[in-house]
């Protein structure tokens, strides 16, 4: 073991992540692990199982999209579950409060688009506070999310006093669970988002500069690159994300709560790593993202079909990530010799 | 010499512990005025018991934070720890000592697990920890399906009391086993950090790794000993909660982690390693315990607590850093110019 | 003495880094109780040989002997207990811990229950602040020293130990020439005491007085050795270089051009004061100075990353009210950071993406995207230009070596179309004809029109490339100086005063 603790492994290790076509090996374990199940679980390869998929990816999906930007500066936005609760929270109490239930339909729209901007709005302001006391107090990431977490988590629960709040109005709800030609909306949500996200991202000054920050923060200042500015947009891009996946669990829960979908966060962080995101920062696609997502979202969905309880599935995850980077690690320090050979 | 005098007032000032310490007497004095019941003796060690667990986890975070890492999974180590402790002696009806020896060792082994991801596969902390994390938990509740465990022997359950007395009010004030065994392993950790030389090779690497490994400190068995070390020390509190509350729960201890490691960080532990104490990480935890007893004295809503612990986390974070980033420029004029 | 044992001998060692041939067979020894001075260019390859030596890096082939034995493999606790110690040219210090807890760190290490008591430790740093007759304050945190008196840290480290062969990495580079001498003094007595030390260095002068023998490397090969008595300066620089550098001035008097950079009494307190100059049109202008001289700092107030605090900075006649050096570069500022590898290139990313770093905004498009094609035409066409030798854009900046890195950053600046290019130490760590490369992108720059203000604490660099130089000392500017008007020497002499 002398060998992976020398310090080019890492350096090995993060170069390797970076490279395009990093994707093979995972494309590659999402196909044995179709083929496993195929074999294993009559029927698995199904259109229920499809459609199960398509409904069930969103939610996880964007939330990790939301991860995703942030670790690529090398931070964390450990509030993003949070932010959407209180997001769909406020949505809902909106349109509860303000639809009288002999409304027109008209009425009912305009409160719907009331409740959708102040939404937007409530995760844009969490999201600018958020980057602004990453950027400007330079305390870490994880410490102000955390921070930001146990504060809007405590003003939610507060005021609803740990309770849901159901009573999602019929058009919104609707439209949420609609299908485009058998393909969930939600889903087209999700597929929206990550082809928006991954353009933002490569091909934009923002996108380069978050990869830049994610390497080397003061090297990126030293370039003239507002580094404050673009954290603070870094983690309104990722709240903005939020809202999405708030409109997913409205659609899906046809309520908000406080406490949906916690589970969720640290399953996030995961994804990211396993679809090559480095941890450390700088490197990562959203294209990597989703195939790591489509991978857990089929054990997922396969040990389920087998019977199997999701408490299994959790912990085959975590598996799956420890064994996919200790993969990468022998690759990258083995290859090089197999190479020399 | 006032110059030495100075300099060393300003290094005081910014010991986040002095700070801690100011913000916990206006505190208590605040509560002491307006909540009845704050400043008695059964509510002080009421309140030590209740937190006790807590602290002794803090202690074994604050080690693997100062060497520079960090681990989210201490609380799922604890429970499965807990729980394996509890099967050992109700089901197979093993005697405590084995029973204790083999919670603590669950504890360790899970501990070096997470340092052999973290030192010879180099995961970053967080992730190695977060995916054992589910890892165990998940297998946990698997294998006992959210069961809990009711039947756990006399000598786990029985409350020990090391020293009692009744006061005039007809209070009764126990020191019990979990307050003992919490200011045992404070105690313990503080010897450890500063006087052993275990302690400051770890103080070391947190502070600059290379140069640790550079003078000869073996990072890969510092690594093993701070992760190690939480582990232990995750499953002692495992097996005090279940005494504590005379049961095992599989996932009674789930969602402690940020709180242990608000503690740890308010009382001045650095993600960035190399820095904290031990009296600090205490007065982290007395802070929150007080803010949440006061403030259900006080009558206010339970769910209110969550919102203070974000508050405190921001400000007192933000204050440590903006005000040690203060003062950083180095002196290159000879003389300070006779007008700034 | 011929046939003594040395007490350290390497055997064809060598060491590679990735693709890189960081050292080529290495045959080398040190004698017992010698001062031996190991002297090349910066990125030589020197300190690799010493961290080698010290257990750091591992050797790829070859065997390193202690008094006749093998002792591989080595790692830094075995070397520190077969008697070496070295003082790392990063100090290596905890900026956590307190000075007297550094000095004595050999207190700290052994076995993980041994005690530890703090008076010791002080004593221990105490004794040994006093051979060196420095005055530190013990319970300062490491991390609130200034340079010097960290660089003195780092040598009380390397002192308190006990030990038998002494290497110092660039120990004197932020020192004055009295604490100078008082090192050496004490490397006296060490030798007198059957200690041997190596001192590592790119300059030979200082040490020239105590050393027994010279070994010189280049490229990460040995040249050779020599008793000191045998080689001159001269013939050190022309072996160190692998050149017959010959120092010509290139000094013109440039006092008729349009003045372009002034700078009035400019003062930030505590770094620097009543700094002035101009800087004219198409004019090299060198700055040196000792490290911690207040050189960088005052690079980086006119960079715009400080804000000044009194005096005024005007560009063609217009004042400057820097708030960010996103200012300056708009203004027409551009800089090139002492340090390549933290501050100047974002080592892990694309070569592509370093170099359109600070234009990107010019590259949108509609909808604020960068095309792929124009990312890729401007850096290659600045690769072209500069004469990059790069794999492929796209890959990492840290595939290549110093020289080429340090291009990458000059095609970054140079993106940006400068009218004041300020370089800070620019040839750390760059091989000799990426040295050269690098003063004809400046001599190229300075006929185009752009004013360049060069950093430097190696005269020889100042001497032969710029128009005028400035005397920097303890913040403020003592001196102004024409080369060739005064020998190198003299203005060395000048700076370690």
């Amino acid at each position: 073991m002398a060998d992976l603790s020398d310090r080019e492994g890492a350096g090995l290790l993060r170069f390797f992540r970076g490279l395009p076509g990093g994707h093979l090996g995972l494309l590659a374990l999402l196909a044995a692990l179709l083929l496993l199940f195929a074999v294993l679980v009559p029927g698995f390869l199904s259109q229920g199982t499809l459609n199960s998929f398509m409904y069930q990816l969103p939610l996880l999906g964007l939330l990790s999209l939301a991860m995703v930007v942030p670790l690529l500066t090398g931070g964390l936005n450990l509030a993003i579950i949070a932010t959407m609760n209180q997001c769909a929270l406020l949505m809902v109490w909106i349109m509860r409060t303000f639809i009288a239930p002999d409304a027109s339909s008209a009425a009912v729209i305009g409160v719907i688009a009331i409740a959708l901007v102040a939404g937007l709005l409530l995760c844009i302001a969490i999201g600018v506070v958020t980057g602004a006391l990453v950027a400007y107090t330079g305390v870490h990431p994880i410490l102000v999310t955390l921070g930001t977490k146990s504060l809007i988590d405590g003003i939610s629960i507060y005021l609803t006093r740990g309770m849901a709040l159901s009573g999602v109005p019929e058009p919104l709800s609707a439209t949420l669970n609609a299908s485009v030609l058998g393909v969930p909306l939600i889903f087209l949500l999700l597929v929206g988002a990550a082809i928006a996200l991954g353009i933002v991202l490569k091909h934009t000054p923002f996108g380069i500069a978050c990869a830049m920050i994610g390497s080397n923060i003061e090297a990126t200042r030293y370039s003239a690159i507002d580094t404050r500015r673009v954290l603070v947009g870094v983690y309104t891009l990722s709240s903005v994300t939020c809202f999405l996946a708030a409109l997913v669990i409205l659609g899906t829960f046809n309520s908000a709560s406080a406490d949906y979908a916690q589970s969720y966060l640290l399953v996030t962080i995961l994804a990211a790593v396993l679809g090559g995101v480095d941890p450390f920062g700088g490197f990562g696609t959203v294209s990597g993202l989703m195939i790591a997502l489509a991978i857990l979202q089929v054990i997922s969905s396969g040990l389920n079909q087998f019977g199997l309880s999701t408490y299994l599935t959790v912990a085959i995850w975590g598996g799956t990530l420890i064994a996919v980077v200790v993969a990468q690690t022998l690759w990258a320090v083995l290859a090089p010799r197999w190479r020399r050979k | 010499m006032p110059e030495r005098a100075s300099s060393a007032f300003a290094r005081w000032r910014r010991r986040p512990e002095l700070w801690l310490l100011l913000v916990i007497l206006i505190v208590g004095t605040i509560f002491s005025v307006t909540a009845r019941g704050f400043l008695t003796l059964p509510n002080i060690i009421d309140l030590l018991e209740t937190y006790s667990v807590q602290a002794i986890i803090a202690m074994g975070l604050f080690v693997v934070l100062v060497s520079g890492g960090i681990d989210i999974s201490f609380a799922a180590t604890a429970s499965v720890a807990q729980y394996c402790a509890a099967l050992l002696a109700a089901r197979a009806g093993l005697p405590a000592p084995v029973v204790i020896v083999a919670g603590l060792t669950v504890g360790a082994a899970l501990g070096c697990l997470n340092a052999a991801l973290i030192h010879y596969l180099r995961i970053t902390s967080i992730i190695a920890t977060i995916s054992m994390m589910s890892i165990t938990f998940s297998l946990l509740m698997y294998f006992s399906g959210g069961r809990s465990i009711y039947d756990l022997p006399d000598w786990w359950t029985t409350r020990v009391t090391f020293y009692r007395t009744e006061l005039e009010s007809g209070d009764i004030v126990r020191i019990t086993l979990p307050i003992v065994v919490m200011a045992a392993v404070a105690l313990i950790t503080w010897v450890l950090m500063t006087r052993a030389s275990v302690g400051r090779q770890i103080y070391a690497m947190g502070g600059n790794p290379e140069a640790a490994r550079r003078v000869g400190a073996k990072i890969g068995l510092l690594t093993f000993f701070a992760y190690g070390y939480l582990g232990v020390l995750a499953a002692l509190g495992g097996m005090l909660q279940a005494h504590r509350v005379g049961e095992s729960v599989p996932n009674a201890m789930v969602n402690t982690e940020l709180a242990v490691l608000s503690a740890a960080v308010l009382g001045g532990a650095s993600l960035n390693g190399g820095a904290g104490t031990v009296p600090g990480v205490l007065l982290g935890i007395v802070l929150l315990a007080i803010l949440q007893n006061g403030l259900n004295l006080l009558g206010v809503s339970s769910y209110f607590f969550q919102i203070v612990i974000g508050i405190t986390i921001l400000v007192s974070t933000s204050i440590t850093v903006i005000s040690s980033r203060r003062g950083r420029r180095h002196r290159i004029l000879g003389e300070e110019p006779a007008n700034g | 003495m011929k046939d003594e044992t040395p007490f350290l001998r390497l055997r064809s060692v060598s060491k590679r880094f990735g693709g890189v041939q960081a050292l080529k067979d290495i045959d080398w020894e040190v004698r017992p109780g010698e001062v031996h001075c190991l002297v090349g260019e910066n990125g030589c390859g020197k300190s690799t040989l010493i961290k080698t030596v010290a257990g750091v890096h591992p050797p790829t082939t070859g065997d390193i002997e202690i008094e006749g034995r093998s002792v591989l493999p080595l790692d830094p606790a075995k070397a520190k207990a077969l008697g070496i110690q070295v003082i790392f040219q990063d100090l290596s210090l905890f900026p956590n811990l307190t000075v007297a807890e550094n000095i004595a760190i050999e207190d700290s290490l052994g076995p993980a229950l041994k005690p530890i008591s703090r008076r010791h430790m002080r004593d221990v740093a105490r004794k040994v602040l006093k051979r060196l007759d420095f005055e530190i304050d013990l319970d300062a945190l490491v991390a609130d020293l200034p340079v010097a008196e960290r660089q003195i840290t780092a040598i009380a480290r390397g002192l308190a130990a006990e030990a038998r062969l002494i290497f110092m990495d660039e120990p004197t580079a932020s020192l004055t020439r009295a604490e100078v001498d008082r090192l050496l003094a004490i490397v006296a007595r060490l030798q007198a005491d059957g200690i041997a030390v190596v001192f590592v260095s790119h300059r030979l002068d200082e040490v020239v007085e105590i050393a027994e023998r010279v070994t010189v490397v280049r490229d990460g090969s040995k040249v050779g050795t020599w008793p000191v008595a045998e080689v001159d300066q001269r013939r050190i620089a022309n072996l160190m270089t692998g050149l017959d550098i010959e120092t010509g001035v290139v000094a013109r008097d440039m006092s008729g051009a349009e003045p372009l950079l002034e700078v009035d009494r400019l003062s930030r307190r505590g770094e620097f004061a009543d700094v002035s100059f101009t800087l004219r049109k198409g004019e090299v202008l060198g700055i040196v100075g000792l490290l911690g001289s207040g050189r960088t700092e005052l690079a980086l107030t006119l960079f715009g990353m400080n804000r000044s605090e009194g005096g005024q900075i005007r560009l063609e006649g217009r004042e400057l009210d820097l708030r960010s050096n996103r200012d300056a570069v708009n203004a027409g500022i551009a800089y090139v950071s002492e340090d390549r590898l933290s501050l100047g290139v974002v080592l892990p990313q694309s070569i592509e993406d370093n170099i359109v770093l600070a234009v990107m905004k010019r590259l949108t498009t509609g909808f604020g995207l960068i095309p792929t094609a124009r990312r890729k035409e401007l850096a290659a066409e600045w690769v072209r230009r500069l004469a990059v030798k790069i794999p492929g854009l796209d890959r990492p900046v840290q595939t290549l070596s110093g020289g080429n890195q340090q291009r990458v950053v000059l095609a970054k600046w140079l993106a940006t179309h400068p009218k004041v290019l300020i370089l800070d130490s620019p040839t750390v760590g760059v091989d000799i004809k990426n040295k050269q490369g690098i003063y004809e992108v400046v001599a190229e720059l300075a006929r185009e029109g752009v004013g360049v203000i060069l950093i430097s604490d190696e005269v020889m660099e100042a001497f032969a490339t710029c128009d005028r130089v400035l005397q920097m000392r303890a913040g403020r500017i003592v001196g102004e100086v024409v080369p060739g008007t005064i020998s190198e020497h003299e203005m060395e002499e000048r700076i370690y005063a």
